[in-house]
């Protein structure tokens, strides 16, 4: 008689099951994590950019009565008049036991140093306006409002903030008449890069991107485009093609900060082109994304079926007609997507333009390609350089404008892509 | 006459070139046999017509644009007074400089010099005149070419082969830029590294340890002499990498992993474009970030420990940049993942493997080397980075290991000394260029394991 049983497999296996199936509930539970993690990171970094930048798009005005004394005006240049003091005067009447010199200089340090300009334009318009008085909205100093957004707390002992005391009341009394409210904050979208972070907008960064991704297009659409029909329909299988082959793969994955090195070296001391120009960075983008476009065009263009070439040729049409009037407008879906995606990575570079010199602070709306201008992501980068507190939540609203850009560009292709792509 | 309107007005005479070519074409077989006698359709003969009167000019065009400037300038500088013809280098420079400034109009009445007032007039008087002559030398071209070809328009002319080989040579052309632009990016940082060399001996610069690229200008000047060693900021680059790479390969290869033999296809359906937002974010946005959220972040729970952190650890850096390299690993995981037959995994299965064991010890194993290549290329674009660590880590290069101190890199020393305003010639700004060298020739490296780790390794199924 058996007294013992023999263990058998299954018993073996059987006692191992729950622990493997123990093991394999993690490993998918760790796999599930790793994607909730980049989510989260994804998650984490739009609500963070959002939480600081949705209070830059309104901005702290102060209304003013606005006196346009005649006597400041008995100049021959209407430029040359001195708008400060009006605003200075028309302080003074809001406030009219605030004596003392420096009490009067931190009276006027509330409103922007910018008012005198928009004074300057009003009356430049119209000079009809002058010997009237007028409710005009004039920016507020950047510290204003900070205040008013909640950033400069009341609680922190004076000497540790930017507003002392008697300021603090001053805003409070101009809060009390409703002078002092937030408004939509069209100087952001308005005017050009500035010192001030309530004057600093980003007009002049956004025109310089335009400028250098209408350059890029241009360049390299036409040029990725004809590399990827030679190399795909044209050329030979020898050595020289595949070294072509070689060389863009390689070209992809270049760090971006060479190719600025190479447009430092090359277009601005060899071809002694203008610094900081949309043309030049215009150039250095076009290396940087001629491979993207050319390894996608390859891509569409393989996925053309053969038969449909084979048709065109056996009608008779010769090798370039056939390519021109029947494979090239079936891969165009293909060629577009990929050029978009391009030019939504060129839109976010910044690295190779900080080298050709678009890293100066430039004031002025660029109206031509080699006027010197600024792009948004480099501009950004400048921003958040700035010690100023007003220019945190600007940098992360010029940063959710370009991810907004980004955003629409890649909706724009996939949009494409669906639309018109075909499954033979 | 600026070059806009002279390219306009090329281009009209190219459009009445190919409406004449044609008309030439239809003309010469007479009306009753019409258009079946021509070789070619009739359009090309109009295009090959219009290609003729439009090419040589362009050539005219380009060398006047590249030379053009040099040669005035050159010529304006004859006309200055011996003197002033005699200075060393960078005296021209500045001569040339004010020079171009009075041309442009930049310079305030009161600081004109006369002499060179004079010699800017002169330039801006050659200027004009060498800009008609560009506009007569390139219409003179356009009709002499245009009728050239038009002479020669036969009905048996081959018009669209030559229309052919012209558009592929300008194929061949456009091809060979992606060349020019490897030999440029080689001759061009590798050129300037030679004037560091110079300066600087090669040993140094590869084996020092000391980075200070500060260098007296005069000789009782305090301030560190310039030592040029490049181990602390090669080390600050792989420490940071490094970093990144442990963040983002677990992640990037578990979410691969997952999405592919776990994920349903809902899932799969919102959580890859959600990768590809990872990827698409511009690296100024994960600098801010880094800068604005994570690195206070470290630093304030770094003081709950009692540890003491800088305020630009190689942690935050390298957190976020391992962040913005997730997607790198994960897609290119995925794609080789996907890519191990079906039958692999049906055997394992068969022999009651759970599905864990399966991918732990079948597909990974198979899909080894494109992993191990996404890695290597992932750890190419790590080192590459640049506006990441330009926000959110140091200048200072330091020689260490803890990943709470601030270090440099490689690339925020590229950008500091190039963005500055220091002479060019100088050996602190030409060190930029051969740090550039130094980059490119590691990435590139780096490239080619990846690659021929993959081509020689690579499982072929049927």
């Amino acid at each position: 008689m058996q007294a013992e049983k023999r263990e058998t497999t299954m018993d073996r296996v059987s006692k191992g099951l729950a622990r493997r199936y123990r093991r394999e509930r993690w490993f998918r539970l760790f796999g599930l994590s790793a994607i909730v993690t980049s989510v989260c990171f994804i998650a984490l970094l739009f609500v963070s950019i959002g939480a600081n930048g949705w209070s830059a798009f309104q901005q702290t005005e102060v209304l003013l009565d606005i006196h346009f004394d005649k006597e400041q005006f008995d100049v021959d240049n209407l430029s040359t008049a001195n708008y400060g003091a009006l605003v200075k005067n028309s302080m003074q009447a809001l406030f009219p036991d605030v004596t003392g010199r420096s009490d009067k200089r931190e009276l006027n340090k509330l409103v922007s140093s910018g008012a005198s300009y928009v004074l300057q334009k009003m009356v430049i318009k119209d000079t009809g306006i002058i010997g009237s008085t007028k409710k005009i909205w004039l920016p507020a100093d950047d510290e204003v409002d900070m205040f008013l957004k909640g950033y400069i707390s009341r609680d922190v002992a004076e000497s540790a903030r930017r507003l002392n005391d008697k300021q603090i009341g001053w805003i409070d009394q101009l809060v009390a008449e409703g002078r002092l409210e937030k408004k939509f904050n069209t100087i952001f979208f308005t005017a050009g890069d500035s010192r001030e972070p309530e004057l600093a907008g980003i007009r002049g960064a956004v025109a310089g991107s335009l400028f250098t991704l209408a350059v890029t297009l241009l360049l390299s659409f036409p040029i990725g485009v004809a590399t990827a029909v030679y190399l795909e329909e044209f050329a030979p299988r020898n050595r020289w093609t595949d070294l072509v082959e070689v060389n863009i793969n390689n070209l992809a994955a270049v760090p971006s900060i060479v190719f600025g090195l190479l447009g430092l070296a090359v277009f601005l001391n060899v071809f002694g082109m203008p610094r900081s120009a949309p043309l030049v960075g215009g150039l250095v983008l076009t290396l940087m994304t001629l491979p993207t476009i050319i390894i996608a065009s390859r891509a569409s263009l393989k996925s053309v079926p053969p038969s449909i070439r084979e048709a065109a040729l056996g009608v008779g049409a010769s090798k370039m007609q056939a390519i021109t009037h029947h494979i090239l407008p079936l891969a165009m879906p293909g060629m577009m997507t990929g050029t978009i995606i391009g030019m939504a990575q060129a839109l976010g570079e910044t690295a190779p333009l900080l080298m050709i010199g678009m890293v100066a602070f430039i004031v002025d709306v660029p109206h031509g390609v080699t006027d010197p201008a600024t792009v948004l992501p480099v501009q950004i980068y400048l921003w958040a350089d700035s010690p100023e507190r007003a220019f945190v939540e600007r940098t992360s609203a010029a940063i959710m404008v370009l991810l907004g850009f980004l955003i629409s560009m890649n909706a724009i292709a996939v949009f494409l892509r669906r639309k018109f792509e075909r499954r033979w | 006459m600026s070059p806009s309107i002279l390219l306009l007005i090329l281009l009209t005479l190219a459009s009445f070139a190919y409406m004449q070519g044609k008309r030439r074409a239809f003309s010469l077989t007479g009306p009753e046999v019409g258009s079946s006698r021509l070789h070619s359709r009739p359009g090309y003969y109009g295009m090959l017509t219009a290609l003729w009167c439009v090419l040589p000019p362009l050539i005219v065009f380009a060398f006047w644009m590249a030379f053009s400037d040099s040669i005035l300038i050159a010529m304006a500088m004859k006309a200055l007074p011996n003197s002033l013809q005699e200075l060393s280098a960078d005296q021209t420079n500045l001569l040339v400089n004010n020079l171009r400034n009075l041309i442009a109009g930049h310079v305030a009445a009161r600081d004109i010099d006369p002499i060179l007032q004079q010699v800017a007039e002169q330039y801006i008087g050659m200027e004009r005149i060498s800009q008609i002559a560009l506009g007569v030398v390139m219409l003179v071209t356009a009709v002499f070419s245009m009728s050239y070809v038009y002479r020669r328009i036969r009905p048996e002319m081959r018009a669209r082969n030559h229309v052919e080989r012209i558009v592929q040579i300008s194929l061949v052309l456009c091809s060979t830029i992606a060349i020019l632009t490897t030999i440029g990016i080689v001759l061009s940082v590798l050129f300037e590294s030679i004037r560091f060399f110079q300066q600087v001996p090669l040993t140094d610069f590869l084996f020092g340890l000391k980075w200070s690229p500060q260098m007296a200008m005069r000789a009782d000047q305090a301030g560190s002499s310039g030592s040029f060693g490049a181990i602390p900021v090669l080390a600050g680059t792989f420490m940071i990498s490094g970093i990144a790479l442990a963040v983002a390969v677990p992640i990037g290869l578990m979410s691969a992993i997952y999405l592919s033999e776990y994920a349903s296809s809902r899932v799969r359906a919102w959580a890859k474009p959600i990768m590809e937002i990872l990827a698409g974010v511009p690296t100024v946005v994960y600098g801010f970030f880094a800068a604005l959220v994570v690195a206070p972040f470290i630093r304030d729970s770094g003081e709950l420990f009692g540890l003491n952190v800088s305020s630009e650890s190689a942690l935050a850096a390298g957190l976020v940049m391992g962040v913005m390299i997730i997607p790198f690993v994960s897609s290119l995981s995925d794609d080789v993942i996907n890519a191990v037959p079906q039958a692999m995994r049906d055997g394992s299965y068969g022999l009651g493997a759970t599905k864990s064991e399966t991918i732990l010890r079948v597909i990974v194993p198979a899909a080894l080397p494109g992993i191990v290549g996404g890695v290597l290329l992932a750890a190419s674009r790590a080192i590459g980075e640049t506006m990441i660590v330009v926000m959110a880590a140091g200048l200072s290069a330091n020689l260490t290991a803890n990943p709470l101190q601030a270090v440099t890199t490689v690339t925020v020393q590229i950008v500091t000394l190039l963005v500055g305003d220091q002479e060019f010639d100088s050996p602190k700004t030409l060190v930029a260029f051969a740090l550039g060298l130094l980059l490119f020739i590691v990435t590139l490296i780096l490239n080619v394991i990846a690659l021929y780790v993959v081509r020689r390794y690579r499982e072929e199924y049927e």
